[in-house]
């Protein structure tokens, strides 16, 4: 096939729930993935290039053009194995990866004028199809070396970390606060996003690798750092995440129906409690706003879309500065989900039962560029407009867990709560002398980031501490 | 009210007075936050007193001797500034008397003379009173309706007890409106006064934030910031509505509870 008949052949589109449908639905996938036939064509579009920028797009450097070469021959199984060299969690990247921020916004059809490749379909479909058809294939693991590894938060960074550093040799053990392994995976998005069986394929193959999960096992207060070092642990990486979800500080927000985003999917995707027999309870307000334009306040405002609620995402700055992903955006959209863009929550006016029956929000404009390089929010000044709610989920961020940061001693922490660490994500201590071996990443380091950036510091740490471990030996 | 012995060898190691422990009944069941009365090391069990009130605590009550719970996990919060504080009035009723039993006792042994009262509506309902009584000075129990102890509310006790000695400090712990009024009673007399919160918490260890109250004007999170806060300080009006934030939902559930 000749580079301009490549070139020809349209983009493909994702198969989706109708948005009628899947408003009904929070269970069910709305992306359904890719067929074989369609996998295979748009693989055909890959150019090849001699230089691949989407490589370069990618935070953990998949080759790219080589396993997308792999799908145009349908060598599915050789596809996949040429991803994991790189990713330890494909068919979760494939899902909730910003693509058009990496591989493909550097993908040589932009300059051309097209659509990029849908290298981050393509990934989940090889992801999807090794999972749905036979064995998973166990990546290739050293033999075990007898070293104890400590693993603190099982989200994407520990569980990447872990990965890595088990198919180093090494005996790995991973400590969950919650009582189930994933961390934002399973608590944070939702079923129609990213399913929790995909996630448990990915933990399974953990365990077949030989790494162990202790759940319900907070590190800084069931066992201390000191108790893992003298429990014989030669190295210990700290990926505990986030911690105390950010308000904005205005009168009203602890009345009864203002919640944080992390309280509202905990309590659906961890807890259960939309569905029946389970005993956490959620609330279903008919008029819900969310705060904030993240891909957190698009999984908080389409799950009050299924739970019934008429639903209006509330964000300051416009849609272009919005950082969710553009597919979470068109989808909230398609479902149905107001945007009120350019509007702030100055007040929440409750009721007598100290319910929120009102957001008092503040009509804003676009300045200067500001810090993030977006240009910055600036109120207009005396244009206030008042909306009926009855429940509102605000979705602006998290500050870093504190448990870590405030147990260790010596240990640097940042202004904003965030473990210091040096180039290689090795934690720094204040005593130079300090011996533990401690490396730290995701969002305990980062201070609130995307999967794969997680996923990518788990495996960078994990390189750097086995480099340290072998040459101590 | 129940009282658990549970096996937890690592949460009985690192406990002190005033955490608590998350703990989930069944794979279905809600996480909630109960605090640790009392732990024996070398056993490696933690005692927890539960009062049953809703549907979680009725499954954890309704478990035999060599049952297991679904999920224990802490110890959470940050622990009681115990120190030498001179005389020390531990105010508690209801249930509020289990967590009271480790700070008074660790209070004691830092030196402090402990004061306790221990109130409740009507005899049936005074717990731990030997218990109470062996790690005090002197134990002063009130009754709403006189049937033991002296007739009146956990208030009058402790103004009596202010009004008779010097008191240094205090430490409340019991329903929400009690605390309110234990702190308004010591605020007239500039008595320090530190209570311990019991809110809404879904995960306990400071991610979702539903636990949060307004102390001092200013939002703090019950599961990393508390559970113990100055009293003179606490909105305990907003605290009682935000309590009653799932009342609906939990009436509706305990009554799918009961057909089951």
């Amino acid at each position: 096939m000749t580079a301009k008949e490549r070139a020809q052949i349209e983009r493909v589109r994702m198969n989706e729930l109708t948005p009628e449908y899947r408003v009904t639905t929070r269970l069910e996938e709305v992306a359904q993935g890719l067929t074989k036939e369609q996998a295979v064509t748009e693989s055909q579009r890959c150019l090849n290039c001699k230089n691949p920028g989407c490589m370069q797009g990618c935070p953990v450097g998949i080759h790219i053009p080589a396993f997308i070469a792999q799908i145009q021959e349908e060598h599915f199984s050789e596809a996949i194995g040429i991803i994991k060299e790189s990713s330890t969690l494909p068919a979760v990247c494939g899902r909730v990866c910003p693509q058009e921020k990496q591989c493909e916004a550097q993908c040589i059809y932009n300059k051309m004028q097209k659509k990029p490749v849908a290298i981050g379909y393509l990934e989940r479909f090889v992801a999807d199809y090794e999972r749905e058809n036979g064995e998973i294939v166990p990546p290739k693991s050293a033999p075990k070396n007898g070293k104890k590894i400590a693993v603190i938060g099982s989200g994407p960074a520990g569980l990447a970390f872990a990965g890595d550093m088990a198919k180093f040799g090494y005996d790995v053990t991973v400590f969950e606060a919650l009582h189930e392994i994933g961390g934002v995976l399973k608590y944070g998005i939702p079923e129609f996003r990213l399913p929790n069986r995909i996630v448990d394929v990915e933990i399974d193959g953990l365990r077949k690798l030989g790494v162990t999960f202790m759940t319900d096992t907070i590190v800084g207060k069931t066992l201390t750092i000191d108790d893992l070092v003298s429990d014989g642990f030669a190295g210990i990486f700290v990926a505990s995440g986030a911690g105390l979800p950010r308000f904005m500080n205005i009168p009203g927000e602890n009345l009864i129906g203002v919640m944080s985003s992390n309280e509202y999917l905990t309590r659906v995707n961890l807890m259960g409690a939309a569905e029946s027999g389970h005993d956490t309870p959620v609330m279903r307000g008919k008029r819900v706003v969310v705060v904030g334009g993240g891909n957190t306040a698009m999984d908080s405002v389409r799950t009050a879309r299924r739970l019934g609620a008429e639903a209006t995402i509330v964000y300051r700055r416009s849609e272009e500065e919005m950082p969710a992903r553009i597919e979470e955006v068109e989808h909230a959209k398609q479902e149905g989900v107001r945007f009120l863009t350019l509007h702030n929550p100055v007040e929440y006016v409750g009721d007598e039962k100290g319910r929120v029956s009102q957001v008092r929000l503040q009509v804003m404009t676009l300045g200067e560029p500001d810090a993030s390089g977006r240009r910055s929010p600036v109120p207009v000044e005396g244009q206030i407009e008042t909306l009926d709610v009855d429940e509102v989920i605000v979705a602006i961020g998290v500050s870093p867990n504190p448990i870590i940061p405030n147990s260790v001693q010596g240990l640097e922490i940042s202004r904003k709560g965030t473990i210091v660490t040096d180039d290689s994500l090795r934690a720094q201590f204040t005593d130079p002398k300090e011996s533990k071996v401690m490396f730290a990443g995701g969002d305990i380091v980062r201070g609130g980031a995307t999967v794969i950036l997680a996923m990518s510091d788990g495996r960078k740490a994990a390189a750097a501490m086995h480099a340290e471990l072998s040459e101590s030996r | 009210m129940f009282e658990l012995v549970v096996e937890a060898p690592l949460i009985a190691r690192s406990r002190r007075a005033g955490h608590f422990v998350i703990v989930r009944a069944d794979a279905q069941g809600e996480r909630i936050p109960l605090t640790i009365a009392d732990s024996d090391t070398s056993r490696g069990t933690i005692t927890l007193v539960i009062q049953r009130v809703g549907v979680s605590t009725h499954k954890i009550c309704a478990k035999e001797p060599g049952e297991y719970l679904e999920d224990v996990v802490g110890p959470l919060g940050k622990a009681t500034d115990i120190r030498l504080f001179g005389t020390v009035v531990c105010a508690c009723g209801g249930v509020g008397a289990a967590p009271m039993l480790p700070i008074a006792r660790a209070l004691r042994e830092a030196g402090n003379r402990v004061v306790t009262v221990l109130a409740a509506r009507t005899k049936e309902l005074i717990i731990l009173e030997e218990q109470l009584r062996a790690c005090s000075d002197e134990l002063v129990i009130m009754t709403d309706d006189g049937s033991y102890g002296e007739k009146g509310l956990v208030t009058h006790g402790v103004e009596a007890v202010i009004q008779r000695e010097k008191v240094d400090k205090c430490v409340t712990i019991g329903p929400a409106i009690m605390m309110k009024f234990v702190a308004l009673t010591t605020k007239k007399y500039d008595i320090p006064t530190d209570a311990s919160l019991n809110t809404i918490m879904v995960d306990g260890t400071g991610m979702c934030g539903a636990c949060r109250v307004t102390v001092g004007g200013v939002t703090r999170f019950v599961c990393v910031d508390g559970p113990e806060f100055d009293a003179h300080q606490v909105d305990f009006d907003e605290m009682m509505k935000r309590s009653g934030a799932y009342r609906e939902e939990e009436l509706a559930r305990m009554a799918e509870y009961k057909t089951m």
